[in-house]
């Protein structure tokens, strides 16, 4: 292609339909006057340190229970495992030998040279012409390289010496997807959009039937329990502590990342970008992220750092692209994410735009039946 | 550390350690300044490094006297800096003699007392009464630098056998990474860029910690790496005030400032004392002690401190040798100290030998423990290691213990002193609950019952405690004023019609009674009567030096020795690196930061000998804390255990020193005891029981000794449980499973773990393969962050348990780094069984007989030396840290630095 | 019970605020509608310094009715830039830690518990028991009749987590007593 990348949010206006303005901003989508640009969260893992000040300043602000169960995981420096309903912010960390550095390298520079030169939508085939170069071979695939062809193309693609080993660090957290899982099959109105573009929970609808936890492609959401936190089994006197006693907020409901709603109403950032030390999260409009996430990438390609990609940045993909977007640096697997994410409600707008039409007529028919009644 | 084109870690594991303060090495990086971590584990600083050079433990020294040595014999050195700002070019006695000259050791070596006559590492013409002294008058100079006795051909001489083959042999480097970081450092400094270093404890807790730090320091000094932005040698410290605690200090060593505690037999009057501290005739601020010490004198005892009475100078109790924490339990073990205070602290976790620790404290009158949460060193009387494992019964311990909540940061309101000198003021929050108080208000209200218990006593030795100023306003909780107590610190004129005003300068002080001051270094933080602390002008709003951003010592100054940041002339050496410079116009000293000089002092200025103290500076004498105004490549006085770093074994090392016969550093500090066994010597029978090499260090998620995360549910559940890092290798030699349970044992102590089999740790390399030395050396990381007890959330065994005692003889720091030990599969034995394990191994080793008697291989010091006995002048200049040496980026040689110029 | 009004009914709200699916405006509840950080609740708001590492991180202290209900970074120092690292992000458990001990413990010699005692009494008996133990190991000469004034009964260890003038009061109030054994972190 022959301009500068295009932000995807600009893209979308090219490319398709209904779904690209979603991503722009699926809060209009969803009803609201725009009053905001869509936030949303730039993790550069290339430059994440692992010091989970983004999990305790997450648990922090949002009073979330301590919930690890005081034992060694067993996955390096990791002893939170995941996401989960106290945990919002999760951070991964991989160890690597040569042959998986240069493996990774390797896919990244496959999913760039492979890169279709045109942009495939969803559910349309035709080639775009002046799209994305890079939106992965799979075009509905989470990954993105990202970075125009001509860019690698006329880098030297000598990699650096492929080091010996690597320690990968990530912090996960929610995706904040265009089309939410959780949202759409929400059937008590507790999941909603914000103005932001976010997802949140309101704890104070929710019933904690756990329809969402299942609708969630990336296993993100989830019930919250009674906060017990189970003491260390194997160990013996006199290596047991004093249990950890603490209040457990809204129990039985679900739980996942508010992207710190209540702050964002504020002016405020999330806890976690606002204390992470050296920048690996960011927070910002989801438009700016993006095109500061693709700029990442290019100068890390530039660096023959080609196992450098996004996840979540491709609007095409199985969740419309999420708001949360990360710079990777080797498939998303490795990181315990998702490769090809899918939510099955995506055609949902959709088949509202069909169902409303007949829907319309039930509502009117109540309304009347409801005036009727109050007469 | 921003504008480094280069940074160097070593000796720091800064990313987890430091996070915040890494935000500005993650800056440089994506400037394009190459960050290179050179660190015997990868770890999560390594992760985002450009370059992991994997080194073994305790051999730092040889890897920086090898980039000395390709430096000096490539001709890579700043020479203008050089020969403008160091005293390369100074001719040294001809009575010193060098460790390549005597196989391992400087001349003055007493093997009987373990400790050096340093009068032969003199400058040629120093009178030889003044030897020992700091030079006060220009040395002899070879400006050509190739006089065989002036220190740079000392110095090349001396690291001439420190070639990267040695390198290789020693640190386990190879050649190709010890070209890659010297061919980094040397690319990276020069006029137009800069390289910085930064350590932490890694280099600090050796029993050569001082010259760890001087060894890097003499080659950023070659490479003209002080005083200059995004230069120097960068101390990470651990504790949010523990360079506060040095400065103002709660050390036995030292008065406020800097300025030594008193010695029997070589300070007995004030005159005496301030002779040796520094003559009138030297260069630098030091000349001026005289006025430091009596202002402080007058802010302790006021109207009773008289030039009558010497301003009350006997009122100090004198020193009569080391008299540090570790001395301090070997007295409570012998019964000769009967009450103890912990503030803030956890030795029964954090200190080395922690079974030492605790036995000490079992045999106290009486323990008081400060803390917010029921610690290790407060319960270990009831669920500690002893009492578990039956060697010590509840109900047979004599001693009291006073638990005395403490007050927070949020609080109390008080100034910390962070690693850069910057002192910055905290505003209280709320009141603490319930009984906590503040120290402040505890020692003061302890102070006031002592003097009011002794308030009919005529006894002489009470007049100190009854003369003391002990005056401070309180607020309606009884809190003293924090604010009072540091317009105290900062000092003010006593007579006169400025009485009571606050100084603005220590230049400002006099040696006359007029003035008083606390701590001389911290005058001008309270200037005017304004609290300078508590200056808060955003940093956005400011340029990067942001100096009005809280107040840094000395003067507000961020860069010490910022005058070599100009060349000779005071043209700054590119527009690139500028900080100070000369203004012709004006006559003056100008730039971003507050120069380090006397203002008005002119580059080419050359005055009167016949004067002494800083107006003795010439215009190029940037180091202006020094005595003869340079950078030391080479110390003539001021460190015991040699003025020029060289490379020993750790005591605990499995590897002869293949550099000299002499073994382990002939001045470090040894405690011959049953309960502080150390490992036989490399060569000795039973050298393989201890065959593996352990190093402890911290993890982002906790904080030392566990007192303030292992009580806070999201500390403990991200870093739970201790483990060990042990490589694969290591793993299937002895039959490890990952995250299985492993018990390591020590000469000292047996503590159980879990295991981490990581490619982060490699078996290092080492020794000459053409010799037939080579052998492979098994390295092993413990945190130390967990303890035995019942209080916290997360428990575990102390790591420190396993450490022996081997100080640095400067600064009586241990070696926590290198310790030698054995590691098995599963877990330790329960009981009086652990005990029994520990001997097996003694026993093995052959450093207890049969009976259990120490034998006679095991008694490795028969040295009585208290180095502190030597003269205590010798000492000037060397601080004692945590975190060791430099107070500061600049810090070339640790010494206390001070104020601008006259004006 | 507050009577919801027909146009708050939930399906009526999709209508009216074009949210057809439910999904958005249409169902944020009272609560959601007056979402506002916690932060905006304090009485007062202290610039302070993080107390764990020497790097010096910045912190604002947010407290209400005298009790601290957040820490955060600074955004306004030049140090930290708001950031802190998870100590830090952890200190509000410091401060309000569940099992936090505000009251003075004691254990008598020999005894298997602590008791509780007035801080008033403990105070005294604590500079009781320095005197003495200052008197027990005091040393007036050396051996060879050299001023030492000093004793050897009463040691401290601490000082690198506290402020400055506490050590300021620590290090006179002690060489003032004659007690030279004053140690802290910086050694160790």
């Amino acid at each position: 292609m022959s301009a500068p990348m295009t932000a995807p949010a600009e893209q979308h206006h090219n490319a398709a339909t209904s779904a690209p303005s979603d991503t722009a901003d699926p809060a209009v989508a969803t009803g609201w006057e725009h009053t905001h640009e869509r936030k949303g969260f730039f993790t550069d893992t290339s430059i994440c340190i692992g010091c989970k000040a983004c999990e305790v300043a997450c648990k922090e602000w949002n009073r979330n229970p301590a919930d690890g169960n005081l034992e060694l995981l067993g996955s390096s420096y990791d002893n939170t495992g995941g996401l989960g309903a106290n945990t919002w912010r999760h951070v991964a960390f991989i160890e690597q030998d040569a042959e998986q550095i240069a493996a990774a390298r390797e896919s990244g520079r496959r999913l760039v040279n492979l890169g279709m030169p045109t942009v495939r939508t969803r559910g349309n085939d035709t080639p775009t012409p002046g799209g994305p170069a890079a939106s992965g071979p799979a075009g509905g695939r989470q990954v993105d390289a990202l970075a125009a062809a001509e860019t690698i193309g006329d880098t030297d693609l000598t990699p650096p010496d492929t080091p010996e080993f690597r320690w990968l660090m990530a912090s996960d957290v929610c995706k904040h997807c265009t089309h939410a899982g959780c949202l759409d099959v929400c059937p008590t109105g507790a999941l909603f959009r914000t103005e932001f573009g976010t997802v949140v929970v309101q704890a104070d609808v929710c019933n904690g039937c756990g329809t969402c936890v299942a609708g969630c492609p990336f296993g993100v959401i989830e019930r919250r329990d009674d906060g017990t936190i189970n003491p260390p089994t194997e160990r013996e006197s006199p290596a047991a502590g004093t249990p950890i006693e603490q209040d457990v907020p809204h129990p039985g409901t679900a739980n996942k990342c508010t992207l710190c709603y209540d702050r964002l109403v504020a002016g405020d950032q999330p806890a976690c970008a606002k204390t992470c030390p050296t920048t690996s999260i960011k927070f910002g409009d989801r438009a700016d992220m993006v095109a500061t996430a693709e700029q990442r990438v290019r100068d890390l390609h530039a660096q023959g750092m080609t196992e450098a990609r996004l996840y979540g940045a491709n609007p095409n993909d199985g969740v419309g692209g999420t708001g949360s977007v990360f710079l990777l640096l080797d498939e998303p697997e490795v990181y315990g994410l998702p490769p090809d994410p899918r939510v099955a409600t995506k055609d949902l707008p959709q088949m509202f735009a069909t169902a409303g039409i007949a829907a319309a007529g039930m509502i009117a028919a109540t309304a009347f039946a409801f005036l009727g009644g109050r007469k | 550390m921003a504008n480094a084109d280069c940074i160097v870690i070593q000796g720091s594991n800064m990313a987890e350690c430091h996070p915040v303060g890494f935000q500005w090495v993650t800056e440089a990086k994506a400037r394009g300044a190459k960050v290179i971590h050179v660190d015997p584990r990868f770890t999560r600083t390594t992760a985002v490094a450009d370059k992991h050079v994997p080194i073994r433990v305790g051999s730092d020294i040889v890897l920086l006297g090898g980039l000395i040595r390709h430096v000096l014999e490539n001709d890579l050195y700043f020479d203008e800096y050089v020969r403008t700002f160091t005293n390369a070019s100074t001719i040294l006695g001809d009575d010193f003699a060098d460790t390549e000259d005597l196989d391992g050791l400087f001349s003055g070596y007493d093997p009987d007392t373990g400790t050096y006559d340093t009068q032969t590492w003199a400058y040629a013409d120093v009178d030889r009464s003044r030897r020992g002294v700091p030079p006060s008058q220009p040395a002899e100079q070879d400006p050509t630098l190739q006089d065989p006795r002036c220190v740079f051909q000392v110095l090349k001489r001396h690291y001439s056998r420190y070639t990267p083959e040695m390198v290789e042999e020693v640190c386990g480097i190879s050649a190709e990474d010890f070209a890659y970081l010297a061919d980094a450092i040397t690319q990276n400094s020069g006029r137009e860029r800069t390289t910085c270093f930064a350590y932490a404890v890694g280099w600090t807790q050796h029993s050569q910690g001082a010259q760890y730090i001087r060894t890097a320091a003499a080659l950023q000094l070659l490479l003209g790496n002080v005083g200059r932005p995004g230069s120097g040698i960068m101390a990470l410290r651990g504790h949010a005030s523990i360079q506060g605690s040095t400065d103002i200090p709660t050390l036995f060593n030292l008065l406020p400032g800097y300025l030594p505690m008193p010695k029997a037999g070589t300070h007995d009057t004030l005159e005496d004392y301030l002779a040796a501290i520094g003559s009138k005739e030297q260069k630098s601020y030091w000349a001026n002690a005289d006025t430091y010490m009596i202002s402080l004198l007058k802010a302790w005892w006021g109207e009773a401190a008289t030039a009558d009475n010497d301003f009350a100078y006997d009122y100090l109790p004198r020193l009569t040798g080391a008299h540090g924490t570790y001395q301090t339990v070997m007295s409570m073990l012998k019964d000769e100290v009967d009450g103890y205070f912990i503030l803030g602290q956890n030795p029964a976790v954090g200190s080395a030998n922690g079974r030492m620790q605790r036995l000490g404290m079992s045999h106290l009158k009486w323990l008081v423990v400060r803390d917010f949460q029921l610690i290790e060193s407060a319960t270990w009387w009831k669920d500690g290691p002893e009492i578990a494992s039956g060697e010590l019964k509840t109900e047979d311990i004599d001693t009291e213990v006073f638990f005395l909540p403490a007050a927070n940061h949020t609080e109390k309101s008080g100034t910390f002193t962070q690693t850069q000198r910057l002192v910055q003021w905290r505003e209280q929050a709320v009141h603490p609950p319930g009984d906590a108080q503040s120290e402040l208000q505890f020692f003061y209200e302890l102070g006031c019952r002592l003097r009011e218990k002794l308030a009919d006593s005529t006894d002489p030795r009470d007049r100190p405690l009854l003369d003391l100023t002990w005056d401070y306003p309180v607020d309606e909780h009884g809190d003293p004023s924090a604010e009072a107590v540091l317009a105290e610190i900062n000092g003010f004129h006593t007579s006169g019609p400025e009485a009571g005003t606050p100084l603005s300068s220590y230049l400002e002080m006099q040696a006359d009674g007029s003035t008083a001051g606390g701590c001389w270094i911290y005058t001008g933080i309270y200037a005017d009567g304004i609290n300078h602390a508590n200056k808060r002008v955003p940093g956005s709003a400011q340029d990067e030096i942001a100096a009005d951003w809280a107040w840094a010592w000395p003067a507000n100054r961020r860069i010490l020795y910022n005058r070599a940041s100009a060349d000779a002339q005071g043209k700054p050496w590119s527009e690139r690196k500028k900080l100070v410079w000369w203004d012709e116009e004006t006559g003056r000293w100008t730039g971003q930061d507050v120069p380090d000089f006397p203002a008005d002092r002119a580059p080419d200025a050359v005055p009167e000998r016949a004067q002494g103290g800083p107006g003795a500076l010439t215009g190029a004498d940037a180091f202006v804390m020094q005595p003869d105004g340079k950078g030391w490549l080479y110390a003539p006085t001021g460190v015991v255990d040699g003025p020029l770093p060289t490379h020993y074994e750790a005591q605990e090392s499995p590897v002869p020193n293949p550099l000299y016969a002499q073994q382990h550093s002939p001045a470090q500090v040894m405690f011959d005891r049953r309960d502080n066994l150390m490992a036989p010597l490399p060569g000795q029978a039973g050298a393989g029981v201890y065959p593996v090499i352990f190093t402890t260090y911290r993890l982002t998620e906790h904080h030392t000794a566990g007192g303030m995360s292992r009580w806070l549910p999201y500390l403990s559940e991200l870093q739970p449980e201790l483990f060990a890092e042990v490589s694969p290798e290591l793993a299937a030699e002895r039959g490890l499973e990952p995250y299985g349970w492993a018990t390591i044992i020590s000469p000292r102590a047996a503590i159980e773990v879990r295991l981490l089999v990581t490619e982060r740790v490699t078996p290092i390399s080492v020794g000459s393969a053409a010799a037939g030395s080579q052998r492979t050396v098994h390295q092993i990381g413990l945190p130390y962050h967990w303890g035995v007890g019942a209080q916290a959330h997360i428990v575990g065994d102390a790591v420190n348990d396993l450490l022996g005692i081997t100080l640095d003889p400067n600064v009586l720091i241990q070696d926590s780094k290198t310790g030698a030990c054995d590691i098995i599969p599963g877990r330790r034995p329960r009981g009086p069984e652990l005990e029994e394990l520990v001997d097996d191994y003694r026993r093995r080793a052959g450093l207890i007989d049969a009976a259990g008697r120490v034998t006679d291989k095991a008694h490795q010091d028969d040295r009585p030396g208290d180095p502190w006995d030597t003269p205590p002048e010798a000492q000037q200049g060397v601080y004692t840290h945590e975190d060791g040496g430099g107070a500061d980026a600049a810090d070339s040689f640790h010494e206390p630095e001070k104020e601008e110029g006259s004006s | 019970m507050a009577r919801i009004s027909f146009l708050d009914w939930p399906v009526f709200r999709q209508f009216r605020s074009g949210d057809t699916t439910g999904r958005g405006p249409a169902v944020t509840s009272q609560q959601t509608k007056d979402m506002r950080p916690r932060t905006e609740d304090a009485d007062t708001v202290a610039r302070s310094v993080c107390p764990y590492c020497a790097v010096g991180c910045g912190q604002l202290i947010y407290a209400k009715d005298n009790k601290v209900i957040q820490i955060e970074g600074d955004p306004d120092s030049p140090i930290s830039r708001g950031r802190l690292c998870p100590k830090g992000s952890a200190s509000e458990q410091l401060v309000n830690a569940s099992g936090r001990i505000t009251e003075v413990l004691y254990r008598a010699p020999k005894a298997k518990e602590w008791t509780t005692l007035d801080l008033d009494t403990a105070l005294d008996m604590i500079a009781e028991r320095f005197l003495e133990a200052r008197r027990n190991h005091w040393q007036d000469k050396d051996s060879e009749g050299r001023h030492l004034r000093r004793t050897m009964g009463v040691a401290s260890l601490g000082g690198a987590t506290l402020d400055n003038e506490e050590n300021y009061l620590i290090k006179k109030l002690f060489t003032a007593a004659g007690a030279i054994q004053i140690e802290n972190q910086a050694r160790i």
